[in-house]
């Protein structure tokens, strides 16, 4: 970082690189994606804004660090712009979640994965993003909380409250059929967001 | 009913007091689905869209400077992925 302001313009090969790492995190862009938004279409509208837009903000990556995790904040941080313009609001669709989320076949689940994806939906975005991190994508707290730009702490407590959340509605079989479009906590995560614009980095409490 | 070994009365208000999460006696049984909803969108092949945007990647490299301005983490570069 210390040649920062005298990095070279970048060569033919590092863009090479980039675009090959790029390449190779896409997937898992998908996956984070229709996690946090529900719609496989909407998933992918977002992967690929992801994708120019950190193709255009390359320069700013820097090499050697986790791609999955820098690609990561500019898609949470494109999905909370989406969110706020309500694009995504209420748009969860039972049949193509149905259809998608079913199990694998030859897989025995004693969980369905419909009604696992439909809860986690259920989620305030802000707890779903951090289970979504750290229970599906293996990120460590650290890194998620980098990804989230907020402190540990805020990741731990939210990545609990998701678990208890989603244990309470699978055991008892109460998982409510929408409220991906709760107000409460869409306000809670645009004022984070605000926090995060404003500051640059953290983001501040959960609840 | 596999219910597991934590107690599920006790152990619901999970406050701030118990955010460790990571304790693998009390992993619910639906980890490995969290696990697994994920894995199989990452698993699927990659559509048609994104290959062509990819290919495409390397022509809107004529005008390099075009959408650059502003970076779309939001943050420092120095912020992320020290820890990475």
């Amino acid at each position: 970082m210390a040649d920062e302001k005298t990095r070279p313009k970048r060569t033919a090969a590092d863009k090479a690189d980039f675009k090959r790492e790029l390449t190779e995190v896409v997937p898992h862009l998908r996956a984070f994606a229709r996690g946090l938004c529900g719609r496989p279409d909407m998933a992918d509208d977002l992967v690929q804004e992801t994708m120019l837009k950190a193709w255009a903000a390359q320069e700013r990556f820097n090499p050697g660090t986790s791609m999955r995790a820098w690609t990561f904040v500019i898609l949470r941080n494109a999905y909370l712009t989406d969110m706020r313009r309500n694009r995504f609001r209420g748009d969860y669709d039972e049949g193509v979640a149905e259809r998608i989320l079913t199990a694998p076949a030859g897989q025995e689940e004693p969980i369905h994965l419909s009604d696992l994806h439909r809860a986690l939906l259920t989620l305030p975005p802000e707890r779903r993003e951090a289970l979504l991190l750290v229970g599906a994508g293996g990120f460590s707290y650290e890194e998620a909380a980098n990804i989230c730009g907020c402190a540990v702490g805020t990741i731990k407590s939210r990545v609990g409250r998701a678990r208890a959340a989603l244990t309470d509605m699978l055991n008892e079989g109460t998982i409510p059929q929408r409220s991906i479009d709760d107000d409460t906590a869409h306000r809670a995560i645009l004022e984070e967001l605000d926090g995060v614009v404003a500051s640059g980095s953290d983001g501040g409490d959960d609840d | 009913m596999p219910s597991s070994d934590d107690s599920p009365e006790s152990g619901k208000k999970c406050e701030s007091s118990n955010d460790k999460g990571t304790n693998p006696a009390e992993t619910p049984a639906w980890t490995s689905g969290l696990k697994q909803l994920y894995d199989s969108v990452v698993d699927e092949p990659l559509p048609d869209q994104f290959k062509d945007l990819l290919a495409q990647l390397d022509e809107t490299d004529s005008n390099p400077e075009a959408g650059s301005a502003s970076d779309p983490t939001g943050k420092k570069p120095s912020d992320m992925g020290k820890k990475a």
